[in-house]
């Protein structure tokens, strides 16, 4: 596993650009909110709230440019630094591919965006590069929004499509959003980090109203009045005064008009929102409860061909002898044997697995740890880590010297799996040296880059689609069966579709890291937290950082080799951080002798926090009722990428089997200005459900390099009858940016559910999964 | 082995020729590529694959297509009659159950066979009858309260 180098390095735009692609970034990163400011130091960013000095060099110099780490966090080990290359846009003629009418260009760097704020473009003129995202209104009026972000259960294609509807003042039906085609969209890093809501969101809402702003022109030079006197709603431009009225698409008739997004801030104000802010249903909802839908693992080409692969026998085997000469004796088989990669093609799906059940092979593979040595492995192999894994503030050993109680603990959390229910497919082409892959990934431009690396191509000779697909959690970022399925269509000269098996995916995808995470701390005798200690082994950075005021702190991260292939996850460390900190703080609170949520907020100055600790507190009845006997309360909390989250659980435990059940969920959450309600609450539902699962019982199981439990029967994930009644408070902060929330809300669960069981049975769980067995 | 050459599917004869020991699963998506019944395992275990057999939720990826040659099979894209949307269809759509929507149509011809035989589950029937499902977004709170309310239709709609 390559250790990566600063984000900053490995930011794409940074490594092309220097640093003038980062203000755009910038400006979302340094809100007045502190929307992500545990990336960000007090100096630099003095209205900020929460004060993380961890990566305190990168935060914001006095008056100049905002400099941030990218949002590739060091973490996401599956991303290693390959080259990578910006969009460059199609020299054909630009309108002639897309027809007429208005194109709105989002560029990566906003200074050339302001020089070239609203000014028309000839068709003949150069279209501009470093382009984030595109939007054109063409003759009809339709409305095609091109973006590099894609879709994976999230719901972005919704919350976009509001976006674009708000600023534009057209109906969500008129939107078409093409998503992830490499081909057809711009570059785009990929969808994770939850970075769609802050940074894809305003461009394309900038885009809109840019168009919207171009329509308007255009009505008022036709009619000759004062364009302030004009007023665009519905998909049409109206003056009120003579009543005369045009559609979009009677403005778009026969233009050719190309325009950049302004330099200035023209977004209307959350409290003004029309679209935005209100449940507006999945746009794709009718295609998916009707079966229409096709997902990446539907795609179908005519001549196609299905294929397998053989996988090996263990973790890092190579492949020692080959006997493939009963399945070459299959009618319509071809096998693909190339180096350890063996794979076979043939007509239907069953008789490429009757092909490949046919191959004879033998594998050689090293010995290797297995999972019930994990822990002690991770901490005998130690990585060296940067000095950014490090932060220190006063002195630990001062702080315990003046503290009147101290603890020390040990958490562990073992390596999870995404398993999204849509294992991963690809359907590859080969025409005319050109390939084309339609494949599942939250990153298509990072499968084109490995598509190109692995057949020699250069990247103009790759188009990766991505049609909407059955989810990811940050699962899917690399392209394994998109670079499987082109290497047998090369082979055979036809289509082939490649679909990995669920046995496949819990085997060969990677893993939610596995980490020992070290807590020490005191405890003066007012109950204020006088020193901090947290060492993380091989788990991740991300939120390890305490937003408790604490004067002395101890925090690194230490890299470690692993075992398995891991990467990110839904939150990458911040759950198991979470986990960690808000579970020691409640062992903190109860050796303090205090109440779990006073403790926090003696020890708490942030805001945003405080308030939603305060919200989910109030819903549950934190402090008003009991529990029944056998059931306890547990609460939790945290921040991560721009949102506050905190956490209340209630649990029942069993007396007799120890069983652990989860009876009620309280979560509070502020992600700024809410985009769309209902489907940021089945987002938040969601992560908690998800969460139950790793907090309870999901752990991979391993030995000598292979899975012990690769199978739904052997891997229990949540079902219907571990759902517990959820509740959500929504902390709509209109006054704030909107951040990503697909990824926080999952960070106060498990150590809600931890801190419940304590309280029902008086035992501390400190290992997730806490209850596989029961308590 | 014996072959299958004709199939009901959605009010329709489809001509096939395939093994009688073939997944139903595959013959449906490869063959006739109705695409709306997913593979999640493979393994009967998550649901996705679900259709109705002769009006019964059954696994489609652990059926033999010889088990199905003589019933009448109903698969996600038989449900919507006419251009309306089957009580349960609806019922999702209303409820903004979906995230990824992997699971949907297993969910959704599970919930069809429910209601087939109960005409007014709990929440605590309607947990246990899709117990054998996986929604890995975890919207499970949301499938309920959508079956909860296509229960509520007109008995004849949902039949």
């Amino acid at each position: 596993m390559k250790t990566p180098q600063s984000p900053l390095v490995n930011h794409p735009l940074t490594r092309e650009k220097g640093e003038t692609a980062i203000p755009l970034l910038a400006k979302e990163r340094c809100p007045e909110s502190g929307a992500v400011t545990p990336l960000l130091n007090k100096e630099g960013c003095p209205k900020g709230k929460a004060v993380t000095p961890l990566l305190k060099k990168e935060g914001c110099p006095k008056g100049g440019v905002v400099i941030v780490p990218a949002p590739l966090e060091p973490e996401r080990y599956e991303l290693s630094a390959k080259p990578s290359y910006h969009f460059g846009l199609p020299r054909r003629d630009f309108f002639k591919l897309l027809g007429g009418g208005i194109v709105v260009f989002c560029l990566l760097d906003r200074p050339l965006a302001g020089q070239e704020a609203g000014r028309a473009r000839r068709p003949d003129e150069s279209l501009p590069q470093d382009i984030a995202a595109w939007l054109h209104v063409n003759e009809n009026g339709e409305v095609t929004v091109y973006t590099g972000k894609v879709e994976v259960g999230q719901n972005i294609r919704t919350s976009l499509t509001q976006a674009v509807a708000e600023e534009l003042s057209v109906e969500p039906g008129s939107i078409h959003l093409l998503m992830g085609d490499t081909d057809r969209v711009p570059f785009d890093m990929g969808t994770f980090g939850s970075r769609t809501t802050p940074t894809m969101s305003p461009q394309l809402r900038r885009a809109a109203w840019t168009a919207r702003e171009a329509l308007i022109d255009l009505a008022a030079e036709a009619w000759k009045v004062d364009r302030a006197k004009l007023v665009a709603a519905h998909g049409a431009v109206t003056d009120p005064e003579s009543r005369r009225t045009a559609s979009y698409a009677e403005l778009a008739k026969g233009r050719e008009l190309a325009r950049v997004i302004p330099a200035e801030d023209p977004l209307t104000p959350a409290a003004q929102w029309k679209v935005m802010g209100k449940p507006l249903p999945k746009v794709t909802g009718r295609d998916i409860v009707t079966g229409k839908h096709r997902y990446p693992s539907d795609i179908k080409l005519p001549g196609m061909l299905y294929g397998k692969v053989l996988r090996p026998s263990a973790f890092g085997a190579t492949l020692t002898s080959l006997d493939a000469h009963e399945a070459e004796e299959m009618p319509g088989v071809t096998v693909v044997h190339d180096g350890n990669f063996v794979g076979v093609t043939a007509a239907s799906l069953r008789a490429a697995e009757s092909a490949l059940a046919a191959l004879n092979a033998a594998w050689k593979s090293p010995p290797q740890p297995s999972s019930e040595e994990l822990f002690e492995y991770l901490k005998k192999n130690v990585e060296h880590g940067e000095d950014r894994d490090r932060h220190v503030i006063g002195s630990v050993e001062k702080g315990l010297a003046g503290a009147s109680l101290r603890l020390e603990q040990t958490y562990t959390v073992a390596y999870i799996a995404h398993a999204p229910l849509e294992p991963r497919a690809a359907v590859a082409e080969w025409k005319d040296g050109k390939l084309s892959v339609w494949t599942g990934t939250q990153r298509p431009f990072g499968v084109r880059s490995e598509l190109a690396e692995a057949f020699h191509l250069p990247e103009d000779h790759v188009r990766v689609q991505m049609p909407d697909m059955g989810a990811g959690y940050g699962g899917k970022h690399t392209g394994e069966a998109a670079v499987e399925a082109a290497r047998l269509a090369q082979a055979v000269h036809q289509p082939v579709k490649l679909v990995w098996t669920r046995e496949e995916e819990f085997t060969w995808a990677y893993f939610r890291p596995a980490g020992v995470i070290e807590v020490s701390a005191g405890v003066a005798s007012d109950g204020a937290i006088t020193a901090w200690e947290f060492h993380n082994y091989n788990s991740g950075a991300a939120a390890i950082a305490t937003f408790y005021n604490i004067p002395n702190q101890r925090i690194q991260f230490h890299p470690a080799k692993s075992p398995l292939r891991q990467g990110s996850y839904r939150s990458l460390a911040a759950a198991a951080n979470h986990f960690a900190r808000e579970s020691f703080m409640d062992e903190l609170a109860h050796l303090a002798k205090m109440d779990p949520l006073d403790f926090r907020l003696k020890n708490l100055t942030d805001a945003r926090f405080r308030e939603a600790l305060g919200a989910a507190a109030q819903k549950f009845g934190w402090g008003q009722a009991k529990p029944q006997p056998g059931h306890g309360f547990g609460i939790a909390g945290g921040l991560e990428k721009g949102g506050y989250v905190a956490t209340c659980a209630e649990v029942a435990v069993d007396p007799a089997a120890g069983q652990v059940r989860v009876v009620r969920v309280v979560t509070a959450f502020d992600c700024g200005a809410v985009v769309n309600p209902d489907q940021l609450r089945n987002q938040i539902e969601g992560a908690n459900m998800m969460g139950l699962g790793g907090a309870l019982f999901e752990a991979i199981k391993f030995e000598n390099g292979r899975i012990l439990n690769p199978h739904f029967a052997q891997y229990r994930v949540p079902r219907f009858s571990d759902a517990p009644a959820l509740e959500v408070v929504l902390i709509d902060r209109k006054d704030l940016p909107s951040a990503g929330a697909g990824e926080t809300p999952i960070v106060g669960i498990a150590p809600a559910i931890g801190n419940a069981i304590f309280a029902a049975t008086g035992k501390r769980l400190r290992s997730l999964p806490m209850a596989p067995k029961g308590v | 082995m014996s072959r299958v050459t004709e199939l009901l599917i959605n009010g329709v004869k489809y001509s096939v020729d395939v093994d009688a020991g073939a997944s139903l699963l595959s013959v449906l998506r490869d063959d006739l590529d109705l695409t709306g019944s997913k593979y999640g395992c493979g393994e009967g275990q998550c649901g996705a694959c679900t259709v109705l057999l002769g009006g019964s939720p059954r696994r489609s990826c652990i059926t033999p297509v010889g088990d199905a040659a003589r019933k009448p099979i109903t698969t996600i894209e038989g449900l919507e009659k006419d251009g309306r949307l089957h009580p349960v269809q609806q019922a999702f759509l209303d409820e903004g159950v979906m995230q990824c929507g992997y699971c949907t149509s297993g969910m959704i011809m599970t919930a069809v066979g429910l209601l087939k035989v109960h005409h007014d589950p709990t929440e605590e029937d309607i947990a246990r009858f899709l117990e054998g499902h996986i929604c890995r977004c975890g919207t499970y709170r949301r499938i309920i309260a959508a079956v909860r309310r296509a229960a509520k239709a007109p008995q004849e709609v949902r039949s």
